[in-house]
């Protein structure tokens, strides 16, 4: 087997203080340059900030290469016309504007024809609310919204935090399904509480646990082992609402990997 | 009739001056958080640029005609250029630092009235207005100076202007969502800072506009009158909605208007006074103002 391709954004000791108050002591995660990347943890494990440190939304400091290149002085806009799609926690959408409006804002003026007809294939609900209030939608919609504005650039990597939060059980259907075919042509960052989704998604997977990171290794590998999961992300069973040993991607890739590296989190 | 007529007039006039300085403030305050208390300044640097160039300084122009009109767009230049050299040089640098900004934009408040008070004296001066704006017209008995219909069709040529350029362009896009969620906007990739200039360059032009039509209205320009009607300006802000355009312009006429009459039919300055409490009653209601949102 060839070996694996260096990752695409590489993360190291990623801090940020807040207020005083250290959020962040030192995050190290890859992103791998495809599938799908889980950034897993319990509430308060620092997934958003160290989503917002990463895009320069909070100051922080420390190392983070998209490509191999450093970034961390970048300002947030000139670091994402690099080829970044963000949907944030609360998604982000501007509710005084139409929905047609919100996805005219991620269009970036000569980065090529932006690509509407994936947003309308995958999401074929905003065609037809194109001139309706973004505010007037339901969650389900507004996180349409969030993520078909990720996908309108031709990004290099997408990162979605907490897409499925508060949405009901077909909307994640059906939002996991959008982020599942984003992820087969781009990397996906994905923030994420919901297990199902992620043994769905993800390959590999990066755990926080009070600023730090705590575990890197593949996604199913962590679900599979019901003591980890339980300790790392504070669940009696990896996997909400479904069967706690149930890989659902191919076995092989799981089988002969050597045990993911793991180190403890600071109480 | 003929004084409630005038007095209308008198009050829209107003308000369309109130408008021009509100406008830039709300669309600033909304998009950037910045209470800009230099923008009387920027009212006062527009009337001086016009005063000045009508007085024959500049070549070509003069008080009438299209000499005026030049002394007009030159008067908005200066004003113009003086909100994004405020913009870059002295609120950019402290856009982290809120409480020095607000100190910053009181000490230019104060500063430029006292430069332009230094250059061409504390007295008003007389400001040379076209003849043909200097008249009056006869409506339902009234005598109304016609700078009053001059003023409200400008103000509603700046509002029309404001509203196509926030609704059908990118840049007016970009503000629209940057009064919502600047950060947003930026992890977009667009460089709300841009945006920041633009609405500045807007505001501060909007602003010198009023000051060169605020000596038509007054007849003359002074130092200070940018200042007092900041205040008033401001009293619109809050009343239609911080970063509302629509909200800017009823409040300018319920202001406008509340205050002519008020000032006529009771006590000379509790127009002033009735302002305030109209504000103060609207809040109590409404604490967001008329309207919480743009456009």
């Amino acid at each position: 087997m060839s070996p694996a391709p260096a990752p695409l954004l590489t993360v190291r000791d990623l801090r940020v203080v807040i207020g005083g108050r250290h959020i962040l002591h030192g995050v190290d995660l890859e992103v791998a340059a495809s599938g799908t990347t889980a950034l897993l943890g319990r509430n308060g494990a620092g997934k958003t900030t160290t989503v917002r440190g990463i895009l320069g939304l909070v100051p922080r400091t420390g190392s983070v290469l998209l490509a191999g290149e450093e970034t961390v002085r970048q300002t947030t806009h000139a670091l994402v016309r690099r080829g970044i799609g963000y949907a944030p926690e609360d998604r982000g959408v501007f509710a005084a504007l139409s929905v047609a409006e919100n996805l005219r804002l991620a269009e970036r003026p000569g980065a090529g024809e932006p690509a509407y007809d994936l947003v309308h294939e995958l999401f074929p609900e905003l065609r037809r609310r194109a001139r309706q209030a973004a505010g007037t939608l339901s969650g389900g919609q507004q996180q349409m919204v969030a993520i078909a504005r990720t996908l309108l650039n031709g990004n290099r990597l997408i990162i979605a935090d907490e897409p499925t939060k508060g949405l009901a059980p077909k909307v994640v259907t059906e939002v996991a399904q959008a982020l599942e075919r984003a992820a087969e042509a781009v990397p996906v960052l994905l923030v994420e509480q919901n297990l199902a989704v992620v043994r769905r998604l993800a390959r590999h997977c990066v755990v926080l646990a009070d600023g730090r990171t705590a575990h890197q290794g593949p996604a199913l590998d962590l679900l599979a082992d019901a003591e980890a999961a339980r300790r790392l992300l504070g669940v009696g069973s990896a996997g909400h609402g479904g069967p706690a040993r149930t890989p659902a991607g191919p076995p092989a890739r799981t089988a002969a990997r050597p045990a993911a590296r793991t180190t403890e989190a600071d109480a | 009739m003929a004084t409630v007529v005038l007095l209308t007039f008198t009050g829209l006039g107003l308000g369309a001056l109130y408008f021009l300085i509100a406008s830039g403030l709300s669309l600033i305050f909304g998009l950037m958080d910045v209470l800009n208390f230099a923008h009387g300044a920027l009212l006062s640097v527009g009337a001086y640029g016009t005063w000045w160039a009508a007085s024959g300084h500049l070549p070509g122009a003069g008080t009438e005609g299209a000499g005026f009109a030049l002394a007009v767009v030159f008067g908005t230049a200066v004003g113009t250029i003086a909100a994004v050299l405020l913009e870059v040089a002295v609120i950019r640098p402290l856009y982290t630092r809120p409480r020095e900004q607000i100190l910053a934009t009181v000490g230019v408040g104060l500063a430029v009235p006292a430069l332009l008070s230094a250059i061409w004296g504390a007295d008003a001066r007389p400001f040379p207005g076209p003849k043909a704006l200097s008249g009056t017209f006869a409506l339902l008995g009234a005598e109304v100076p016609l700078n009053r219909p001059v003023l409200i069709g400008v103000a509603l040529v700046v509002l029309a202007a404001l509203k196509l350029f926030l609704g059908r362009t990118r840049h007016g896009l970009v503000v629209r969502a940057g009064v919502e969620d600047r950060a947003m906007v930026t992890a977009l990739g667009i460089d709300v800072r841009r945006a920041f200039t633009l609405v500045f360059a807007i505001g501060g032009a909007a602003a010198a506009l009023g000051g060169a039509l605020g000596g038509l209205y007054f007849g003359s320009v002074d130092p200070g009158q940018g200042t007092s009607l900041l205040i008033f300006a401001f009293v619109v802000v809050v009343t239609g909605g911080m970063g509302s355009l629509t909200g800017a312009a009823v409040a300018s006429v319920a202001v406008g208007l509340v205050q002519q009459f008020a000032n006529y039919y009771t006590t000379a300055g509790l127009g002033d006074v009735a302002v305030v409490v109209l504000l103060a009653a609207l809040l109590l209601v409404r604490p967001r103002g008329l309207t919480g949102r743009l456009a």
